[in-house]
Parts: C-alpha cells; structure tokens; sequence
C-alpha cells in the first residue's frame, strides 16, 4: 500500500477517532499518543506521525530480532563457530538504499504538508498574540475584511491554579477543575475566544523574552520572538475548549503560562465580539460563560 | 612492514618493562637525549610530580576520567533534584527559579564534564597504545588540557553561591533571557571558555598523535575504529568550539557591553544567537556519539571473536556522519519561523543522516551473527547500547519531519530522544569501555557479579526513567517545567521512580571500580578477554608507565581484529 493511501486511511480513522476524542480534547490520564486534534492539520500530522511510528517499529522488529537471534542461535557456549567474512558491499549497498526509499516516502506527504502549513493566505481573521512573561497577551486585529479596535485583552494563569501552585501551599492540584476536566494549570482568567469554521490567522510576537504558543489540539505552534512578527492560521470546525501551554523557556513561570483557546459556534463568536466592541465587560463575560456551556453540552 | 621494523631498531618485545630492554643502540641514543635517573622509566615519584606534572598518557587518562566519573555524579544529583520536584504535581521542594538552574547546570555539567571528559580520558589512555606510540604528541599541552578542566568547574559551580544564583536559561543559552541573569552569565561564559580551550588543544593532540605517531605497519585503514572516530571526532572539535566560543562572546559584549547583537531593538536579532549556537551545538552532540561508535566497535567484534563487518564502511559512515552534521543546525528551532525553503531543506539533510548511522547498526548486528558470542559485562553494555541508542535513532528520525516536529518540538518527546542517545548512548559506551580496558588499566579482573548487577539494574531504570517521557512528550507535557497538570502525573512518578533508582545503581559502578583497583586479588592476564585484538593487548596489565618507547613489530593478526586485508 503506498504511503499516501496509508495516510489517507489513518486520516480517515484518525477522524472518527478525533469525532469521539473531542471529549478527550485535551490531556488524559496515561495518555499515550499524539491527539488527533481537531484540524485537518492536526489530523495529518498524526497520521504522519503514525506513519513514521509504524516504520520504526518495522526496522525495529528487523533489527532487534536479528540480534536476538543470533544472541541465541551463535552462543560460544552452544558450540557456535564464528564464521570469518567481515564485508560484503552488495549487502552494504542495499541497506544504504532501501533507508533512502522509505525515508523518500515519508518526506514526501510531510512536504506536502509543510506547504499548506506554511501558506497563510485565504484567512478571515488575524489576531495579533504577544508572548510576556508570564503571560499572553490577545489583540483582535481584523475579521471578515472588518478592522476591530480596541479589543484586546492580557491571559493569564487563573487564580485557583496560581494558589495550588505555590511552594508548600498544602492543595490540591486535583481540586481544580472545568466541566469535568481537571484543568490544573490548564485555566486562565479571559480565554482566547476565535469562532468556529474561519480561517484564522495568529501573529505572533512578544515583548520581553522568546516565549512559544502551542495548542496541540490544532497542531500549531510557533516561537513568539520580541523585534519578530511569525504566523501561523488555523480553521477549527469543532467548537470547544482546547488548551496548550508556553513552549519556550522563558523564565521562573515558564511553566504557569497557559493557553486556552474558546472556539465558539460562528453566531456566538459574532455576538461576543460584537459584546467587546462595546465594551460592555460583564455581560461579555456572561454571554461567553452560557456560550462555553452550551457549546460542551453539545458533544 | 616487519623487515621495516627490523631495520629501524633493534628491540625487545613491548610487552616486557622498559627497563630490562637490553638494545645498546637504544640505551645509547635514549641517553644522550635525555638525563635520567635509575628510575627514569617508572612513574614519577610523589603526588604533585606524578598527578598535577604528570606528561603521561596513562595518568593523565585516569585523571580525566576520575573527573569525569566525579561530574556525572554532581550532574546526576541535580537530575535527582529534577526527578524529586517533578514526582508529584504541585510544587513540593524548591522555586521555579532554582529548578531552571537545575536543569541548566545538569546539561552544562553532564555535557562538558562528564561526557566529553570521559571520551578524552578513554582516548587518552588508548589512543597512544593501539597505534604503538609511546604518548600523545604534545604530553606537556596534554597536561594543561587537563588541569583547566577542575578550574572551569569550580567556576561554573560556585555561581550556584552567588546572589542570582547559577545560569538558569537552559544549557542553550538562549537571549534575550539568559542576559536577565546576573554576574553568573559571565563566570559561566568564562567557564565555556576555558572548557573550550581544553577541547581544542586535546583535538590537536590527538590528531598529531593519530597522524604521526603510528607505529611502522600502522596503516590508517588498518587501525581501530574507535582511533578513526577519535580522529575525524577532533576536526568536528577544531571546527565548531571557536563557533561557541564566539556565541557565548557575542552574549558577554551584549550583556556588559552594550552591543545589541541578540537584541532586535538594538537592530540585533535573538534568531542569529540560535543559528550560532547550533552550528555549534549540532557538530556537538556528534562529538558526543562518534567516540562512542568507535568503542562499540571495539567491543561488538572481540566478544563475537569476529573482525567487525564492513570496516571500510564503518570509518565512511563516521566521515559521512561528520560531514552532514554541519548541515543540519536548524532542525533545532524549526518552530522559530524559518522560511520554508530552509525548513525543507533541513529536514531532507537531517533525514539523510539516518542513513550511514543505520549502516552503522546495521554492522554491528551483522559483527554478532555467525559470531561466537559470549556475553561479559562489556559485551551486554555494548549490545544495550546498540538497542537503546537505536530507539533515541527512531525518535530522532520522526523528529525530522517537520510537521511531525511542530507537535513533539520541546516537549518530553524530546527530552527522551536525547536521553536515550546520550545516556543509553554516550554514557553506555564509556561504562562499556571502562569495563573493558579495566583489567589492561589496573591488572586485576573485576567483579564480574556485581558488575553484572550494575549493568542489570541499569539498563532496566533507565528505561522506566526515559521510556514513559516518550508519553509525556506526545500527550503534551513541554520541557524545563517544574509543575505540570495531573494529566501528566503517572507517567511522571514512573520515571522519577526510575530516576532514583538508575541513580543509585551509579554507586555499585564506583564500588565495583574501587574494588577492582584496589581490593580485587584476582589478576588480569595481558589479554583477558580472548577474542579481543589489538596492540594494547600486546602489553603487560597493569602496562608500563612508558609504553612503546620503541616501536613494536606489528603483527597483522593484531590488526582490525584479524581482519586487516578488509
């Protein structure tokens, strides 16, 4: 079967696993695996992932058993022989060649998508994400054509983690949690909103240190660098909450940096941004509350 | 070749001491260059003289490698700590900060001072030996290549004392946040320094040494693979320590002096300091593994009483090996926003380095069948490594694919990657080699039961401590936290439980060591491991302290492992 088909199957199987593994969304107990995420990047790349995890797993079954073997079968203590040829190039050549075919085979579906990946153009929306320490920082720059102002807004780790959090502090990590979700670490105080089904594109900077934005769900990630603009887009077609975290080593709460990532339904998104245009802060943040629950109660 | 030898000098065989060799035409030529005392031949007498003097290639191999044994123990007690904080989720032990020190100074300690000491010690010891030379080339620069090493530590260390405490960027280094450090930016640049300096004269010693003191009959193509990876090992030395030490320059003007190299404000960039540093860092971590391939390859063929397979392409795939590690830098930041051609291309060249290293494992399996195997401690090092090295090899090629990486880009997936090649790797091949040269070293056997007990425990912990990281890795967990969510938590206790547990099996090594130099009865023969080939084995164990002041007759058996018309 050629790689390409194979790709396509696990694709195809990674998105009926990704249709039930929303609930997973994010990470579970004695997860073992990459997430199929939600995007159609994201569920490439598990499938290449799957792919090269799958050839290695060949070579090694190949290999470690060749050793095996003769660990048993060319014993000394079984009256084993060694046999006196020490080269052989025909052989050599063969196993240089067949390691450059298999590996021409997995280069090719990952340039393919490496290009997509890197082609930004076509997107409804640009949000402008600066990287501080120790927190992100969310600018709503344009959508559908539209230039918004004033809608910006700092992310950071919400308190319940922040306390727990502190040496000594006695409790409990486990005691925090989200709709079912232990979100220990997980949670911030204003969430990224982005509607579902659009193609959004994030600019990334920052302004201190080298921070990183990942949301493994999506399958993106990209350095935020200070004096440097990166981008990123992404289409999430599943409304949800999906979390990521600060990659980049970037200082003693590196790791208490959170991303979290409110995909809501397109009408939804519309009427919360509409809400913050306005500027009107609480009701914003009680549409954005029904909306969140609305949108889980809907896997 | 053994008419050549004859011509040039009469003389006893090497293996006997220096002292009973009888040739007039030696005494007379040795005397007038020389004024020596009686005993001109034994080790020097007293500690300063023989240690901190010392020109000798023996000594000063041991003195390496008794310092690198002492740093893989500081560094490991800063993994301890690692382990310990990130048992339990929540914060239990230390602040963020000191954990970012700690991570930092176990890469810096295990990089500089235990690794790349031991593959010094190791070549140092047996590079002059296999190739029948009497020393290294430049003994009196041999010393100095040594001592600076104990002062660089000291001053790395003693930033832990300071106020700001030690480096806490990372081992990367990485600006703008490692310029938020204090005065311990600067010991720490000067430490880098010195170190470098070390490396670099040790690599021109060592090349000397392997192009001009091969003993007559010594063919490049015939001698052992590990001195054809030390060889090709210090041109990568000589070619990219200059590299850091003008990365960690560029961080000391930019941090005290005002230059704006790293600083996009200033019209710098912070992208260059990492496109510096990894052409450094890539050759690096190749520094760190050819020297280990060089002693798998010593080991595979002596217990498998075979010559290895495919000499000629073994010392290829090392040059091969070399060269593409030059052109594979930015593999490490493909998430900085490289343009996309450059992505491409990295991930093609960092492919294409897959290739000569699967002929190398390839090999080495191909050495073991229809082999006549017997499985002493060096022997199940040697096989361990070639397993544990090659899953680190699985990882590394699925990082390759760009996209693929996006997702395990410093996450845990990585952290397991390099710890499966640098520790099952590099650190399995020293154990091995030092299990193997320490009957030659001390001239006594070790204990081969609790040398089995160290290699058992060993090789379990460390996969209990790496393996589960692949998960982590894949699940989401990024590197250099001290806290993560519970998610995460089980995978965690497993490996901080196989972390304290390979740990302590470090100290049966150190036990079983001492015990063999100074307490075992049982005494090695010149060679006691009976498929074991080469010119160190020619000479008595414990060897004289001089060595092959005249160079030996070369018999071709001894050569390749018997296999020198490859």
């Amino acid at each position: 079967m050629s790689v390409s088909k194979f790709l396509r199957q696990a694709s195809g199987a990674a998105l009926a696993l990704a249709a039930s593994a929303s609930a997973l969304a994010n990470p579970v107990p004695w997860q073992m695996n990459l997430t199929p995420g939600v995007t159609s990047e994201s569920r490439e790349i598990y499938a290449l992932h799957m792919a090269a995890l799958w050839v290695c797993v060949g070579i090694g079954i190949v290999v470690f058993g060749a050793m095996i073997i003769a660990m048993f079968r060319f014993r000394k203590s079984r009256g084993a022989v060694a046999a006196t040829w020490s080269h052989n190039g025909k052989l050599e050549f063969v196993w240089t060649l067949v390691p450059v075919l298999i590996l021409i085979g997995l280069a090719t579906p990952a340039t393919r998508i490496l290009m997509n990946e890197y082609d930004t153009s076509g997107s409804s929306m640009t949000i402008k994400v600066t990287g501080f320490q120790w927190k992100w920082r969310y600018d709503y720059v344009s959508y559908e054509g539209r230039q918004i102002d004033k809608v910006g807004f700092m992310s950071k780790l919400a308190d319940a983690s922040n306390r727990i959090r502190q040496l000594d502090s006695g409790l409990n990590p486990d005691s925090v949690s989200d709709h079912g979700f232990k979100d220990y670490l997980l949670n911030v105080d204003k969430p990224l909103v982005i509607p579902a089904g659009v193609r959004v594109r994030f600019v990334i900077t920052a302004g201190d240190v080298i921070h990183g934005f990942w949301v493994p769900q999506f399958g993106i990630k990209k350095d935020a660098i200070p004096g440097i603009v990166n981008e990123v887009w992404v289409r999430v077609d599943q409304p949800g909450i999906y979390r990521g975290q600060c990659y980049v080593l970037c200082g003693q709460d590196h790791g208490f940096m959170p991303i979290v990532v409110n995909v809501l339904p397109k009408a939804q998104f519309e009427s919360w941004l509409a809400a913050r245009q306005a500027g009107t802060g609480k009701s914003a943040r009680t549409a954005q509350a029904g909306t969140q629950a609305t949108a889980l109660a809907q896997h | 070749m053994q008419t050549l030898a004859a011509h040039v000098c009469r003389l006893t065989s090497a293996s006997m001491d220096d002292r009973k060799n009888k040739s007039m035409r030696f005494e007379m030529a040795h005397d007038a260059v020389l004024q020596h005392d009686d005993h001109a031949h034994a080790a020097p007498e007293g500690f300063i003289h023989r240690w901190v003097m010392s020109t000798n290639h023996k000594d000063i191999g041991t003195l390496y490698l008794v310092f690198s044994l002492t740093m893989f123990f500081i560094g490991g007690a800063f993994a301890m700590g690692i382990r310990a904080e990130l048992f339990k989720p929540g914060m239990q032990l230390m602040q963020p900060y000191f954990f970012n020190e700690l991570t930092t100074m176990h890469a810096l300690v295990m990089i500089f001072g235990a690794i790349m000491p031991g593959f010094v010690g190791l070549a140092n010891w047996m590079i002059p030996m296999q190739i029948g030379a009497p020393d290294m080339a430049l003994p009196r620069m041999n010393n100095l290549s040594f001592w600076i090493l104990p002062f660089a530590f000291i001053l790395l260390l003693s930033t832990f004392f300071m106020p700001g405490g030690a480096p806490a960027a990372g081992w990367t280094m990485y600006p703008p946040l490692v310029l938020q450090g204090g005065d311990a930016i600067a010991f720490m640049v000067f430490s880098i320094h010195l170190m470098g300096i070390s490396s670099i004269m040790g690599a021109i010693n060592i090349i000397a040494t392997i192009l001009n003191l091969r003993a007559p009959g010594m063919d490049l193509l015939k001698m052992p693979l590990f001195c054809w990876a030390w060889l090709i090992t210090a041109f990568l030395l000589l070619a990219v320590m200059p590299v850091l030490a003008g990365a960690v320059t560029m961080l000391l003007t930019d941090k005290f002096f005002g230059t704006s190299f790293f600083n996009a404000g200033g019209g710098g960039d912070p992208v260059l300091y990492q496109h510096v540093f990894w052409f450094f860092g890539h050759p690096e971590v190749y520094i760190m593994i050819l020297p280990a391939f060089g002693l798998i390859s010593e080991i595979i063929p002596t217990f498998s009483r075979k010559p290895i397979f495919g000499y000629k392409a073994m010392v290829y795939a090392i040059a091969s090996i070399a060269f593409l590690s030059f052109i594979v830098w930015s593999h490490h930041m493909f998430t900085v926003g490289l343009p996309l051609g450059s992505e491409l291309f990295f991930m093609y060249s960092t492919m294409l380095i897959a290739v000569p290293t699967g002929v190398k494992v390839f090999n080495w399996v191909t050495t073991m069948w229809r082999g006549s195997l017997t499985f002493e401690t060096p022997m199940l090092w040697a096989i361990a490594f070639v397993i544990l090295f090659t899953i680190g090899g699985f990882s590394g090629v699925m990082m390759a694919l760009v996209p693929a990486d996006f997702q395990y880009n410093q996450t845990y997936f990585i952290v397991a990657h390099f710890h499966y090649v640098l520790v099952t790797g590099a650190a399995f091949a020293i154990i091995a080699a030092v299990y193997y040269w320490l009957p030659k070293w001390s001239g006594h056997m070790y204990s081969e039961f609790w040398a089995k007990m160290h290699f058992w425990n060993s090789a379990i912990w460390v996969n209990v401590l790496f393996f589960p990281q692949h998960f982590l890795g894949l699940a989401g967990m990024p590197r250099r936290i001290p806290d993560y969510n519970v998610a995460f938590a089980d995978f965690n206790m497993i490996s901080s439980i196989g972390g304290f547990l390979f740990g302590a099996s470090q100290l049966i090594f150190l036990g079983v060591v001492i015990h063999c130099v100074w307490f075992s009865k049982v005494r090695a023969p010149a060679r006691p491991w009976e498929g074991a080939r080469g010119l160190e084995w020619t000479l008595s164990s414990p060897p004289p302290h001089h060595s092959f002041t005249t160079p030996p007759v070369i018999d071709d058996r001894e050569l390749a492992h018997g296999d020198v018309m490859h």
